[in-house]
C-alpha cells in the first residue's frame, strides 16, 4: 500500500510538472514549476495518512487548475519576454 | 469547413497578439499623411515581433494569479446573479460566494467578516474613511492628522476636508521615511477625530510602526485609519493586535482583479461613517451599489492564496531583493537606497543613482518595466513628493528608480535587470559632464551655477 502510494505521489508530481511546462506565459510557467517543486519537497516527510490524502487532493485540484489555465493562456497568447529569448539562445 | 476554421482562428490569434487591426490602420494612415518624412516617433505599443519587457513594477499593479482567474471565471460565465436578489437561486449562489469571499478577506487581516465592506478599490476606501469619519464626528471633532508621504488619494481627500473647514496637520517624516512617534503624540489634540498613516509606502517601501501608533491612538481615543494596500498579503497584518479602526485594502496589489478593494471598519468599539455612496443600503448601508460578484470572489481567492503563500513569498522576495541591491551597489558607486534599510518591505526598492537622470535611465532600460516614483505621479515632471518629504536632495530625487519584486519574479529577471541597469548607468555617467567633474575631484555643491 505504501509503495503504490509513493508511486502515486511521484506520478502526480510528474504530471504537475509536465502540465506546468505548457504555460505560455514566462512568469506563470516559472512560478508553477517552482511552486510545485517546493511544495512537494516541503511535504516530503508528512506521515499522517489523512494529511497525505488532503495534500494529494489539493495536488489533483491544482493539476486541473493548471490544465484549464494553460488552455486559457494559449487562447490569448502574446509575445515572449526578453529573458525567454536568451533562454532559447542558450538552449 | 476546416480551412475556414483555420483562417478564422489565425485571424483571431493575429488580432489578439499585439496591435489590434483598426488601431494599426489608423497609425499607418497617420504616417502616410506625413509625406516623405520618416516616422520619427515610434508607436508606443509593442510591435508584433518585439519582445515584451520584464515586469518589475509590482507596486503599480500585479498580474493576476492563475488561481484567482480560475475562481472568477465561473461567476463571469454562468453564476451571474445579483448577490442582493433574495428570491431565486441565482441570487442565493451569488450571495454565498460573496460571503465566502468576505470571510477570506477577513481571515487575512484577522477581522470578523461583518467588518469588511467591499469597495471599488483602495482609493474609494481611503475616501470613505477620511471623509466619512470626519463628517460624522464633525460636531465635536475638527482635526485630522496625516503624513506627507501618504498616497495621493489620502492627501487629496484631506485637502477637500480643509476646504470644508477641517483642520489638517501633515506630519513630516524623518530622513528614513518613518514618522516620529513623539511628534505624533504632541500633535494629537482633544478635537482630533482621525489619524491616517499608511502601513507600507508604495514608493520607498518603508514600514511604519503601526502597532505603536495604534496603541497611541487608542489611548487618546482617536480613530486610526491605515492604508494597507501595499502591506496586506505581503507582511502579517492583524487589525486587533495593531488596534486599527479602519483599513483600506486593494485587490490588484495582491494578485487579484483590478476594480475591487475593501474597507475594514471596526465594530467594537464601533466606528461610525457617513457613507459616500447612498442608495439601496447594501454593505450595511456604508456602500450602496451591487457588489461585483466575480471581482469579490477573485479578491477573496487572492486573499486566501496570499495567506497561504505569505511566508514563502516573503522569504523569496527578501532573497531576490538582497541579490539585486548587493549586485548593483557592489558594481557602481554613488547609489543611495531611499528609506529605512530595516523597517521596510523588501519587495519595494527605491534607488537613487547620482549624476544620472531618472527619466533617461528609464528610457535606456526599455527592456524592463520600471517606474520612478509612483504611477499616479509619473505623468508630471516633478520629482516625487515622497522623496522630497524624506529630505532627498533635488538631484537625487530626480534620479530615483523604483524596483518592484513580487511573487512571479525570477532570478533570471533580477540578473537581467541588474546587468542592464549597471550597463546603462555606466554609459550615462560616461556622457555626463557632472560625473567628469566629480571624477576630477570638484565638489558639485560648491559650484556657483550662475554668473552675474
Amino acid at each position: 500500500m505504501a509503495a503504490s502510494s509513493r508511486e502515486h505521489v511521484l506520478s502526480l508530481y510528474r504530471l504537475l510538472l509536465k502540465e506546468s511546462k505548457k504555460f505560455p506565459s514566462y512568469n506563470y510557467r516559472t512560478y508553477a514549476l517552482r511552486r510545485v517543486r517546493d511544495a512537494f519537497r516541503e511535504n516530503r516527510t508528512v506521515e499522517d495518512p489523512k494529511d497525505v490524502e488532503e495534500l494529494l487532493r489539493r495536488a489533483r485540484d491544482s493539476l486541473a487548475l493548471i490544465q484549464r489555465q494553460v488552455c486559457i493562456g494559449k487562447m490569448f497568447e502574446t509575445q515572449k519576454t526578453v529573458v525567454e529569448q536568451e533562454e532559447q539562445k542558450s538552449d | 469547413m476546416n480551412m475556414m476554421n483555420r483562417t478564422l482562428s489565425r485571424k483571431l490569434l493575429r488580432s489578439m497578439c499585439g496591435i489590434s487591426n483598426p488601431r494599426l490602420s489608423f497609425a499607418q494612415s497617420a504616417v502616410n499623411t506625413v509625406q516623405g518624412q520618416k516616422e520619427l516617433i515610434k508607436s508606443r505599443e509593442l510591435e508584433k515581433d518585439e519582445l515584451r519587457p520584464l515586469y518589475m513594477d509590482f507596486q503599480a499593479t500585479t498580474p493576476m494569479d492563475p488561481r484567482v482567474l480560475d475562481a472568477m471565471l465561473p461567476f463571469q460565465v454562468n453564476y451571474y446573479g445579483n448577490p442582493h436578489s433574495r428570491t431565486h437561486a441565482y441570487g442565493w449562489e451569488s450571495e454565498s460566494a460573496v460571503e465566502k469571499a468576505r470571510k477570506q478577506v477577513a481571515d487575512l487581516i484577522g477581522a470578523d467578516p461583518r467588518e469588511i465592506v467591499f469597495t471599488s478599490g483602495a482609493t474609494e476606501s481611503n475616501n470613505m474613511s477620511i471623509k466619512g469619519v470626519a463628517r460624522f464626528y464633525k460636531a465635536k471633532k475638527n482635526h485630522i492628522i496625516t503624513t506627507q508621504t501618504e498616497h495621493k488619494c489620502v492627501l487629496d481627500s484631506c485637502r477637500i476636508m480643509e476646504a470644508e473647514g477641517f483642520d489638517v496637520t501633515y506630519l513630516p517624516v524623518k530622513n528614513n521615511g518613518l514618522i516620529d512617534l513623539k511628534q505624533l503624540e504632541e500633535t494629537i489634540r482633544p478635537d482630533t477625530s482621525l489619524v491616517s498613516i499608511m502601513t507600507v509606502n508604495n514608493e520607498i517601501g518603508v514600514k511604519q510602526p503601526i502597532k505603536e501608533i495604534g496603541h497611541l491612538c487608542r489611548s487618546k481615543n482617536v480613530f486610526f485609519h491605515t492604508d494597507a494596500a501595499q502591506a496586506v498579503g505581503k507582511i502579517p497584518v492583524n487589525v486587533n493586535d495593531w488596534k486599527v479602526d479602519l483599513m483600506s485594502i486593494s485587490g490588484h496589489k495582491i494578485y487579484g482583479p483590478k476594480g475591487v478593494g475593501a474597507l475594514y471598519v471596526k465594530r467594537r468599539p464601533r466606528v461610525r461613517i457617513e457613507p459616500l455612496l447612498n442608495g439601496g443600503g447594501q454593505e450595511r448601508g456604508l456602500r450602496s451599489g451591487t457588489v461585483p460578484t466575480p471581482l469579490a470572489v477573485g479578491f477573496g481567492a487572492a486573499c486566501e492564496i496570499a495567506q497561504q503563500e505569505l511566508e514563502y513569498d516573503y522569504k523569496r522576495v527578501t532573497v531576490l531583493a538582497n541579490r539585486l541591491v548587493q549586485k548593483i551597489m557592489s558594481e557602481i558607486p554613488d547609489v543611495v537606497m531611499n528609506g529605512d534599510p530595516d523597517q521596510r518591505y523588501p519587495g519595494c526598492i527605491n534607488l537613487s543613482f547620482a549624476y544620472v537622470e531618472g527619466e533617461s535611465l528609464l528610457m535606456a532600460l526599455k527592456d524592463v518595466a520600471l517606474s520612478s516614483g509612483s504611477a499616479c505621479t509619473s505623468a508630471s515632471l516633478e520629482p516625487s513628493y515622497v522623496l522630497r518629504a524624506i529630505g532627498a536632495d533635488e538631484d537625487l530625487a530626480h534620479s530615483s528608480i523604483r524596483f518592484g519584486i513580487g511573487r512571479f519574479t525570477t532570478e533570471e529577471e533580477v540578473d537581467f535587470t541588474v546587468e542592464k541597469c549597471i550597463q546603462q548607468v555606466k554609459r550615462l555617467r560616461e556622457m555626463s559632464p557632472l560625473w567628469e567633474m566629480v571624477q576630477e575631484g570638484i565638489d558639485i555643491k560648491s559650484i556657483k551655477w550662475t554668473q552675474h
